[in-house]
Parts: C-alpha cells; sequence; structure tokens
C-alpha cells in the first residue's frame, strides 16, 4: 500500500522553526525552513542531521518550498542550504523571494554584528542561496519534475504568503503554512479549491480562540492609542518590518486623518520605505480594494508617518512608534523599550504572537521585573496591551479551510500542544477524519489508496456507455468485460476482440460437441419444436430461435434433431456450442439428457 | 472535433473549437480596419473637414468577425491569449444569450479594460447628432463612391459597445495564471502558456489524456518586457493552430526601433513635433524604455514627452504592478525594490507627462518642440485627430507609424495635402516566417492548421517564398466561415480503477514484457469522469428447502468466458493425456491438423492450428477433464 510520511522537524507542537519533511510517491520534499526565535543555541535551527548525519541534503530532498518570508519560516534557508548543503530547488513566490534576503540579512547582522556570534551564515551565503530560488505564480501548476508538481494558493498572511499543494500521481498534500481566512486592510483571504488532498497540514497557531470581528479589534486598538496620545504618553508597537506593520499604517494614517491628531508617527529602520515601495509593486497581492484603487490613491503612500531616529525616542511629548522586532527580544524595538518602560504614562501595543523566552513573551504575562543582561533588572511600569492582529486563521478560519480542501486526514502543526489537542477532537468530531499533531521528529504515516488510472478503449466505453443506458440501475449494475494490456508503462484496458489484434494473437476456437439420446416418439420437426417450447420455458431471458434450417439456436449454441437409424422413436441431439457458452452449453446437455417433459406440445 | 473560423484576419482571429463535448471560443479579435472608411472624428470642429462635399459619416463603427456559422449561446468558454485578441467581446457575450466563462491572466484583463475604456471614450466625447444606416442596404452602397462601395459585408459593421457592455462582459472573465491547469467539465484541461508578446499574453493548450491542441496566437522570441515564450510546453501537438504572426515580415523591430529614434532625434533638433500615433499598452513601453537610454545621448533631456489618453495613467501604473509577468531583467529590478520600466523616472524627473485628453491641464502646460504619443492609431478618432490638424501643414513636424494595423496611406488619406514629414517604421515583434519555422520544427505538432494568408507570400511580394509557410505535411488553410474538421481520432479516454478491484486482477506475462488480465468491472460515469469498480456479489439466494432443483436453474450471465489464444502442441497434449490415464489414443493427420480418436472412451478431440473441436457424448466428467486438459495449454484474453 502506497504510504505518505509527515514529519516535523520543527513546528511540531511548536511555534518557530518550521521545517517539515514530507514523503510522498517516492518524492521528498521539505516544507519550510525556519529559525526559532526564542533560543540562541543549536535548537535555533532544525535538526537536519535528522535526515543524514554526514553531507549534504540534495541527494536526500526532491525540492524545498518556502511558504512566506518570515523568518520562523524561513530564517534557516542560507544555514541549510550553504552550510549543510542543499543545490536543488527551492521554490516560493515572487514576494517572498524579493522580501526573504532583506529579513535574513537583519537577522544576520543582528546575530553576528550586534551579539558577535560566529560560525553563522555569511551576506554571500544569503546571496547564493538566493540564486538556487525559482519563482511560484499563485496558481501556475509548476512540474518540479516528471512526476512531482506544485501548485500554489493565496494565503493572505503577508504579502506574498502561499499554500501550496503537492501532488504525485493521484497522492496529494496540501501544506497551508501561515494562513488568514478574513481579508484585512491590506491583504485579502486565504483561498483553495476542493482539492481533496490526502492529507492537510495546517498552521494552529490559534487553534483555540474564536476572535471577535476585527472591527472591533481596530476600534479598541485605535481607542488605546488615542487615549495614550491625549494623556501625553508614548506608544511602542513592536512590528515585523513587513505585514502587520502596514496593515497598522495604514489603520493609524486612515485615523489621524480623521481626527485631525497632530502627534508624530515614526516608523523605525530604513526598511520602511523600501517594505513599503514593495507593496506598491506587488499590489497584485494585496486585496480587492487597495488593487481597484491603486492607480487614483496608493495606500502605501503615507502623509503622517514618518522616518524614525534614534535621537527621537528622548524627544518631549507624545508619539507613536513602529519598532522592530515584533517580539522585543533584540534591536530597535528593545532599546526604546528600555527607554520607555519606567514611565507608567507610556504604552506598548504588541500586535502579534511572541514566542516563548522573549522579552515580549514575557511582558505578555504580566512579569513587571525584567533580567536584563548583566544582572540589571527593569522595572516595567508602562502599559501593556496586546492586541491579535496577527493574520493567523482561528479555530474558525481553520474548520473553514477543511471544509474547502476536504483533507483525509488532517495534520496540525506550528501550535501549542495543548490547544491543539482541543482543536485535533474538534476537527475529528466534525469532519470525522483523522487528525494527527506529531511533535518534532515524529513521524506521521497514512496510507492512501490511489486508484489506477487506465486507457480505455473508447469503442469499448462508448458502447458500454450506450448499453448502460442513461441512468445506472443500482439493483442491476451491468458488468463490462474487457481485457487489461500491460505493457512497459502504459496500462490499456480493451475488448477481448481487440487485445487479441493488438497483440497479434489468432483466436483458438474451442468447441464442444455433444449427442444427446432421446427417447420422444414425435416426427423430427416436431421434437425440434417441443424442444424449442420447452426451452423457452426454462431459460428466461436468453435468445432462442427457432431457425427455417430446422436447427434451434440458443444464443449460440445449435441443436440439431435427427432419428436413430434402428428406432425412430430415439432421437438424437446434436448440442454444438463454443467454449465462450461453456456454461450454458454444459447446463443444456445435462438439461436435455432428463428427455422432455410431457405436458408439452 | 471542427474547427469553426470565424474571423479571416490573421492577426485579429476568432475561432472555436468543438472538441470532446466542449464548444471553446479562441479569442475574439475586432478588426477595426473598416473605420478606415470613415472621415476623422474631430475634437475641435474642422471646417475643412465639414466643408467635403458628399458623403459625410455618422457612424463610429467596427467590424464586427461573426457569422451565424453557429449559435454564439451554445459556446461554453472563451480563452484569450492577449489584450488586442479581446476587443470584441461585448459583442459576443453581451445579448447573445451567452453564459459561459472567459478566460484570461490578470494583465490581460486589467490592460484590455484599459484599451475598450478608451475605445469607448473616444467615441463618446464625440456625440453624433445622427446617425446613417440607411446606406448599409446593398442598393444604396451600391451608387456610393470609392472603397465603400466595395466593401463587403457592411451590415456587420456595428456601433462601439458601451462602458456598461464592456463592464458587464468583463465580469465574465475568471483569472488564470500561465501553466494554470483548468479542468473544463472534467472533459478536457485548458493551461495558458506564455507567448512572450506582451505583459500577460499567453497561447492555450487544449487536452485531454489523450489529446491535445495548441493554440498559437500572438507569439513573440524577441526579448522585450513580458516574460519570454514558453516553447516546451507546446511539444507533443496532435494539432497547433497557428494565428498571430508578424504583419511586417520585411521590417525588422530593432532597425525600426532604431530608426524611430534617430527620425524622432532629427526633427527635434530641427524644431519640430513628433507625432506617435499609438496604442496606449505594449510596444509603448519598449519606446519609452528605448527613449529613456536615448535621450541623454541624443540631447534631448529638454523635450517635452507627452502621453495622451484617457487611460494614459492607469497603463503606465498597471505595467509597473505585473513583476510575475516581465522578462527576468524586470524581475530582478522588483527584487530591489525598484519599478520594473524605467518610464517611473521619466515621471518622476517631468521628462514624460501624461494628460487623459487635450483639454484641461495639458492645453496650459503645452510646450513646443515635443513628442506626442496618443491614440488611436487610425488617426480617425482620439486626440491624435487633433495633432493632425494642428501639426500637418508644417513641414517641419513628423508623424512616425509604428503601429502595423493600418495602412498609413490609408490613415493618412483624409489629411491630404499634407505638409508634414510621415515616417513609416511599424513594429511588429510577433514571430516571423523564419521564426514560426524553426519552432515548428522544435515542437513537431502532427498537423498545423493555419489563416490561408499563410500558406502564400503576400500578393504585392508574390516571387517571396520565405514568406509563407511551407510545412511537410501541407498546413490546413482556413478562410472567414471555413469549418474544419480536424484530423482526429480519439481512441482512448482515461478511466480509473478503483484499488478493490485492482487488488482483484491477475495478470499473466502472454510475451515478454507484456501482461494481460481479464478485467469484469461495473462502469461508473460521473462528471466526464469514469471509474470501474469491483462487480458487486449478488447477495446469497436464500437457500430453498422445498425443492433441490438446482442444477435446472440456468447459468446466470455474470462472466463470459475468455477467448482463448494460442495453439495445443500434439506431442505434449498426449503425454498429458496419458498422465490422466488415457492412454488408447489413435491419432490420425489430416489436411489443417490431427485428429485424436480416444477409443476406449468413444471420443474424438480434432486439434488444429487455431481451433480445437471435442466430440464427446454423454460423459459429462470426461468432457470436463478433457476441456481443462486442453485449456491448459490455451492462453486466456
Amino acid at each position: 500500500m502506497p504510504e505518505i510520511k509527515v514529519t516535523p522537524l520543527g513546528a511540531g507542537q511548536d511555534v518557530g522553526r518550521s521545517c517539515i519533511l514530507v514523503s510522498i510517491g517516492g518524492k521528498n520534499i521539505m516544507l519550510d525552513c525556519g529559525m526559532h526565535m526564542g533560543y540562541n543555541d543549536d535548537r535555533r535551527f532544525p535538526d537536519f542531521s535528522y535526515i543524514t548525519q554526514n553531507g549534504r541534503l540534495t541527494d536526500f530532498l526532491d525540492c524545498l518550498i518556502i511558504s512566506h518570508f518570515h523568518l520562523d519560516h524561513c530564517g534557516a534557508l542560507p544555514y541549510m542550504s550553504e552550510m549543510v548543503g542543499y543545490d536543488g530547488p527551492i521554490y516560493m513566490t515572487h514576494p517572498t523571494k524579493a522580501i526573504c534576503p532583506i529579513l535574513l540579512e537583519d537577522f544576520r547582522k543582528i546575530t553576528v554584528d550586534k551579539k558577535g556570534e560566529t560560525n553563522f551564515f555569511t551576506s554571500q551565503m544569503i546571496k547564493d542561496c538566493m540564486k538556487k530560488v525559482i519563482p511560484l505564480n499563485l496558481h501556475q501548476t509548476v512540474q518540479v519534475d516528471d512526476e512531482l508538481e506544485i501548485k500554489a494558493y493565496y494565503a493572505g498572511h503577508v504579502l506574498g504568503a502561499a499554500m501550496v499543494h503537492i501532488k504525485v500521481g493521484s497522492e496529494s498534500v496540501v501544506y497551508t503554512g501561515d494562513y488568514n481566512m478574513t481579508p484585512d486592510r491590506h491583504l485579502g483571504a486565504a483561498w483553495i479549491d476542493k482539492c481533496r488532498p490526502d492529507i492537510l497540514i495546517s498552521e494552529s497557531t490559534y487553534a483555540t480562540t474564536i476572535r471577535d470581528s476585527k472591527r472591533c479589534r481596530e476600534r479598541d486598538f485605535l481607542k488605546k492609542v488615542h487615549e495614550s496620545i491625549e494623556r501625553g504618553g508614548k506608544v511602542l508597537i513592536p512590528v515585523f518590518a513587513l505585514g502587520r506593520a502596514q496593515e497598522l499604517c495604514i489603520l493609524l494614517e486612515t485615523f489621524w486623518e480623521r481626527m485631525n491628531l497632530k502627534a508624530p508617527i515614526y516608523f523605525s529602520t530604513g526598511l520602511t520605505e523600501k517594505a513599503n515601495h514593495y507593496y506598491k509593486l506587488f499590489i497584485t497581492w494585496t486585496n480587492q480594494k487597495i488593487r481597484k484603487t491603486f492607480v487614483q490613491r496608493n495606500m502605501f503612500e503615507f502623509k503622517h508617518i514618518k522616518a524614525f531616529d534614534r535621537s527621537y525616542a528622548d524627544n518631549p511629548g507624545p508619539m507613536v512608534v513602529f519598532a522592530t522586532p515584533g517580539m522585543l527580544h533584540a534591536g530597535q524595538s528593545l532599546q526604546i523599550f528600555k527607554k520607555w518602560a519606567g514611565n507608567e504614562k507610556n504604552m506598548v501595543i504588541m500586535p502579534g504572537y511572541c514566542v516563548q523566552g522573549t522579552i515580549g513573551h514575557k511582558i505578555l504575562n504580566g512579569q513587571r521585573k525584567l533580567e536584563m543582561e548583566g544582572r540589571a533588572t527593569l522595572d516595567v511600569k508602562l502599559q501593556v496591551e496586546y492586541m491579535s492582529f496577527s493574520a493567523h486563521a482561528d479555530a474558525k478560519g481553520i474548520m473553514q479551510l477543511i471544509r474547502m480542501a476536504e483533507p483525509r486526514n488532517m495534520v496540525l502543526v506550528h501550535g501549542e500542544a495543548v490547544k491543539m489537542e482541543f482543536l485535533k477532537g474538534k476537527i475529528e468530531q466534525e469532519f470525522s477524519i483523522d487528525c494527527y499533531m506529531p511533535a518534532n521528529g515524529e513521524t506521521v504515516t497514512v496510507t492512501t489508496n490511489p486508484s489506477v488510472p487506465v486507457d480505455i478503449s473508447l469503442n469499448l466505453l462508448k458502447r458500454e456507455m450506450a448499453l448502460g443506458g442513461p441512468l445506472p440501475d443500482p439493483k442491476k449494475p451491468r458488468t463490462m468485460h474487457g481485457t487489461l494490456i500491460m505493457k512497459e508503462n502504459s496500462l490499456k484496458l480493451v475488448s477481448s476482440e481487440q487485445a487479441l489484434k493488438e497483440l497479434g494473437l489468432n483466436e483458438h476456437q474451442l468447441r464442444f460437441t455433444c449427442r444427446v439420446q432421446l427417447q420422444d416418439p414425435h416426427s423430427d420437426p416436431d421434437t425440434l419444436h417441443r424442444i424449442y417450447t420447452h426451452l423457452k420455458s426454462v431459460l428466461k431471458g436468453y435468445t432462442i430461435q427457432h431457425l427455417p434450417d430446422g436447427t434451434v439456436m440458443v444464443e449460440s449454441i445449435v441443436i440439431k434433431v435427427s432419428s436413430s437409424a434402428e428406432d425412430p422413436n430415439t432421437k438424437v441431439l446434436l448440442l454444438s456450442w463454443s467454449y465462450q457458452d461453456e456454461d450454458l452449453g454444459s447446463f443444456l446437455s445435462t438439461l436435455l439428457k432428463k428427455g422432455l417433459p410431457s405436458g408439452l406440445c | 472535433m471542427k474547427l469553426y473560423c470565424l474571423s479571416g484576419h490573421p492577426t485579429l482571429p476568432c475561432n472555436v473549437l468543438k472538441f470532446k463535448s466542449t464548444t471553446i471560443m479562441l479569442d475574439c479579435g475586432l478588426d477595426t480596419t473598416s473605420v478606415l472608411n470613415f472621415l476623422p472624428l474631430p475634437l475641435v470642429h474642422s471646417s475643412r473637414l465639414s466643408k467635403l462635399p458628399g458623403w459625410v459619416s455618422k457612424d463610429g463603427t467596427v467590424n464586427l468577425e461573426k457569422r451565424e456559422l453557429l449559435d454564439l449561446s451554445t459556446i461554453d468558454v472563451i480563452l484569450i491569449s492577449n489584450y488586442h485578441c479581446m476587443m470584441a467581446l461585448p459583442y459576443i457575450t453581451e445579448h447573445t444569450g451567452f453564459t459561459g466563462t472567459v478566460y484570461a491572466t490578470e494583465p490581460t484583463l486589467q490592460i484590455g479594460r484599459l484599451l475598450m475604456e478608451e475605445l469607448v471614450n473616444f467615441m463618446e466625447r464625440v456625440p453624433k447628432a445622427q446617425s446613417a444606416t440607411c446606406w448599409k442596404n446593398k442598393e444604396i452602397q451600391r451608387m456610393l463612391p470609392g472603397p465603400l462601395k466595395d466593401a463587403v459585408d457592411v451590415w456587420t459593421w456595428k456601433r462601439s459597445y458601451s462602458m456598461q457592455e464592456v463592464n458587464s462582459a468583463l465580469s465574465k472573465v475568471q483569472l488564470v495564471g500561465y501553466s494554470q491547469k483548468v479542468e473544463l467539465f472534467g472533459a478536457v484541461q485548458i493551461s495558458p502558456l506564455s507567448s512572450g508578446y506582451s505583459l500577460g499574453s499567453s497561447n492555450w493548450i487544449i487536452q485531454s489524456h489523450h489529446e491535445k491542441v495548441s493554440y498559437v496566437s500572438g507569439s513573440s522570441l524577441l526579448t522585450t518586457h513580458p516574460q519570454p515564450m514558453d516553447q516546451s510546453s507546446l511539444k507533443n501537438s496532435d494539432v497547433l493552430i497557428l494565428t498571430g504572426l508578424t504583419q511586417m515580415p520585411t521590417a525588422n523591430p530593432d532597425g525600426m526601433l532604431g530608426e524611430f529614434c534617430s527620425n524622432l532625434a532629427m526633427t527635434i533638433r530641427a524644431g519640430g513635433n513628433v507625432l506617435v500615433p499609438c496604442y496606449s499598452s505594449g510596444v509603448i513601453y519598449d519606446l519609452l524604455e528605448c527613449l529613456y537610454q536615448f535621450i541623454e545621448s541624443a540631447s534631448l533631456g529638454t523635450t517635452p514627452f507627452y502621453f495622451i489618453s484617457p487611460v494614459a495613467n492607469s497603463s503606465l501604473e498597471f505595467s509597473q504592478i505585473f513583476a510575475e509577468w516581465l522578462c527576468h531583467n524586470k524581475q530582478t529590478k522588483v527584487y530591489l525594490p525598484e519599478p520594473p520600466f524605467p518610464h517611473a523616472e521619466l515621471i518622476q524627473t517631468n521628462k514624460l507627462k501624461h494628460y487623459p485628453s487635450i483639454h484641461g491641464d495639458f492645453s496650459s502646460e503645452f510646450r513646443q518642440p515635443c513628442v506626442v504619443f496618443t491614440g488611436h492609431p487610425s488617426l480617425r478618432f482620439g486626440d491624435v485627430v487633433h495633432f493632425m490638424e494642428l501639426w500637418g501643414k508644417s513641414s517641419l513636424n513628423t508623424i512616425i507609424f509604428t503601429e502595423p494595423d493600418f495602412s498609413y496611406l490609408d490613415a493618412l488619406a483624409p489629411y491630404q495635402p499634407l505638409a508634414m514629414k510621415c515616417v513609416y517604421c511599424p513594429i511588429d515583434t510577433r514571430l516571423n516566417f523564419h521564426q514560426v519555422s524553426k519552432l515548428l520544427k522544435e515542437v513537431q505538432p502532427l498537423h498545423v492548421v493555419c489563416p490561408e494568408q499563410y500558406t502564400q507570400p503576400p500578393l504585392t511580394q508574390a516571387h517571396r517564398s520565405d514568406l509563407m509557410l511551407e510545412l511537410q505535411p501541407p498546413p490546413m488553410p482556413y478562410r472567414r466561415c471555413s469549418v474544419l474538421n480536424l484530423p482526429f481520432r480519439r481512441r482512448y479516454e482515461r478511466v480509473y480503477i478503483l484499488p478493490e478491484l485492482a487488488n482483484s486482477l491477475v495478470p499473466s506475462e502472454i510475451k515478454p514484457g507484456i501482461s494481460v488480465a481479464t478485467v469484469s468491472a461495473v462502469l461508473h460515469s460521473k462528471d466526464n469522469k469514469h471509474t470501474l469498480q469491483s462487480v458487486p456479489k449478488p447477495p446469497p439466494v436464500p437457500p430453498s428447502k422445498k425443492r433441490k432443483r438446482v442444477i435446472e436453474e440456468p447459468p446466470v450471465v455474470l462472466a463470459p468466458k475468455p477467448l482463448l489464444s494460442g495453439a495445443v502442441p500434439l506431442e505434449a497434449f498426449l503425454a498429458t493425456l496419458q498422465k490422466h490415464g488415457i492412454t488408447e489414443v489413435k491419432v490420425e493427420e489430416t489436411a489443417d491438423g490431427h485428429i485424436l480418436h480416444l477409443q476406449a472412451e468413444d471420443t474424438l478431440i480434432q486439434l488444429e492450428e487455431d481451433g480445437t473441436h471435442i466430440v464427446c457424448d454423454n460423459n459429462e466428467p470426461l468432457r470436463t477433464t478433457l476441456r481443462d486438459l486442453v485449456l491448459r495449454f490455451l492462453q486466456k484474453l
């Protein structure tokens, strides 16, 4: 039985360093290659030694697919391809291909230049790795090789995020990456067609949450920012440069315009301008509304939002600052946080998920005293708000996607075990499909049962369909017969006659002739007629003919009558049939041996 | 499989393919050459034009390529290959009962929408007080002067459509990406391929599991802005429908581009203005890119470039957002991120300005000498008409024709006498005959179908046998209103054997490498998909205790016996008989084989090359034994 195997190397019952191995129809595919924000040691990257202990990965993988540019999905890419070694194809969408190297370079700078780590990938490695990338277009069917094909679907979440459908023969797997089932201010909702994959591998970040309407959350967010500004406080919003940041910028920009607010909004790092430029050039990846109006008014040209300079942090008066990175684990957002943490007028709004181990995670859990490097502690006095703006599907969204794709099995990754457990139960109950939640390094094996594609001769098919009538009769299914010819890799189903012809074989006729003696005091033609009447009554549903040349035909069986030379009352019946009518012939000879019933006229 | 050819224009095709119970329209180009029969529609009242005697035009019309060859409401889908080939879409989808889907790529849809919008705008902003239709009557048309008298099928000329009809038509478009596979009714699969001609332009593959039709329309192998042409996917076609070759087989696009630049520079230096009548999308992007590089070296840095069209801004903006559909070089720019086309920089530095029309801002900001890009290339409507009136009288000015769709002499006719210089640099990047024969050699289609124009050299250059298609076997030519029977014999169809049945099959090797298995199954057909299932077991007959007449129940025909093949070898058969205790066998040789007389059993077996005949009376057990022994030597199918 064919099997599909799914093994997470990362993101198994965890969020971070997404990396999932899939074996399907003899092909090995790696889905995502991310890093973990919560670790600074070996656990940062997926454990590639699971694939091979020594040597390069090229021989073991047919392709690598990156779902989107977030570092927990692509952060280990240069490490994997250049340091461990992989030269095969890497697939990602155009926006991901454009943005991913910038974030990788950023990540490298923070790790190597700021923290002084060695043995890390270099800028050149990022460049070399990106050279191996083949861009994917939405809905394009890409033939990785003769058997393996992949197709990308829109996933929402961030610019260029994609879900992938992986297909080998009639087996298939869908991997969602991170996705969002509700359109937001700048992106559309994820969509997939009813592709009925054998396995759907879905993220489950918000497995237990059913979030209130987006509008409410936006109103809350604006209210909190506004209140803080009113009382002269500073608002810090840690974000990743691309993604949520643009959505919140659009939100604040329109709010500032409407309320005619004067407090400055800053966006940290030089990436802003650039990031917004990406959104302008990849506007076809945003939502319908932005795409429709972009000629008149480009939503990514902000009037109120200006670039941030480090010195501004000490300026008096209210301000709003977007700073990277989003989990307060390093960089500018952390610096500003340290500066502002002591003042209770200030506020930090965490608009996304924070991985365990990061400061973001700690303050969200209510920690008010933080241990910093060098044994210093930091008292957190400012207000901490959590606003779930990260564009992940919630429980409702995940169920909705299952309904869309109709998978036969479900695998949950990219979430916390407890939450997954809950969702797993719900899925199994509602869809009656198996749901798995493997831990890292644990393999899920699903046996598939694919149908065998065969070429049927059109003659045979048409004959069959014509005989079958327009509607099938469930009580009396029609059986069709044919010969399956297996030659090299082709499977052809043809009628037996055609099979003989095609294989250049002669038909061999096997015939049987059988004489049956019968006592019947009638003339020969009368006997024949009596046999005809008798058979008519016994054999319902068969073609029985009384031919003028003095024979009776039952289907293709010939029956002749002659009188015995010695006794005119002893009749000799001659039955002759071919092997194709063997059952009937055998039946008839036995039947006629018993004589004719007397009641016949 | 049939092909209905509704257009005779080789670059604006409209064909309908009937394939496996689907009806697929391939493109619906709008042949607008008929507007050359009309006078220009001026934006500003022209005393010269209105004083012309006689037959004054009142219709804004276009020639619609369709005939009552088939009922348009039966069309299931329309496949669009590029934005020039969709301009007749509203005529097809509106008011004909069309209920199907239109497939196109996103750039094709967006730019096609712009071009239609522009056309409608050109027509609607010069409303006509009255319109004449009586002249279309054959009797009156006969008395008309000039070429109008000889125009054919004038009754098919229609008024331009409205914006409402455009919107309604375009709402029926379903977007597709290159190499996307779309199933139509489970019967056929369609897939667009990059054709390299314009943004989002595509060729189409229409295939089932066993048949493949390629539709090639407007393709280019030159390196311009669009993604390169996908040639390899056209391989193994049974039929290749070839349309949209270059209309200027003797003009080299690169040479024309050079000539364009030098003429432009010459005129400007002499203090004249340059008028470029062109479409609002397509080659204009390449012209602007070429000028971007040329401006500095030719010291044209201060010359203003104007692009005037109701959709000028949109066209320039849209060109920048289709990174996926661009050539590799331009894609790389987007990754930086920089706009893929340099006209963004021309706009930023104020070298290129765009205006919706000559009215408004343009009239106040307009400086001479300048270069104006504007439509429509036929010179019959659009802002270009105004510039012809304005600049036509001065020999300092130059008009440079770059679009190959209209004869420039015919286009200029109503403006004669003209002092302005005329330069004809048609730029047509579509495949030429040399490229196409190389391509066909590469992809090896079994049959080629093409417009009849491609099977003979052009009338004006009858000796140029290199300007036609020469193929073996010769291509099947079509003309307007032809119906071609495509040489196709469908022999196989895909059917799926369910796993349970597949597992129950018993294959036997009949020749080295070839195995056969007999299949008895129930066929299920749904949505044009066929599956074979195991025959359900009949419900067990309740054992009847009353009468035991099992034998008298006639056999139910479930599985007929397989056909047999092979021959029964005499020696081996005799040996087998012996093993089964039949020893007294008399063998008699006949013309065709042997007769075996089993003396003890009084049974005859006639063995021949292609048949065996067992004559056995009153001994059913013996007969079945003999039957099985014979079967041992035969193959079953």
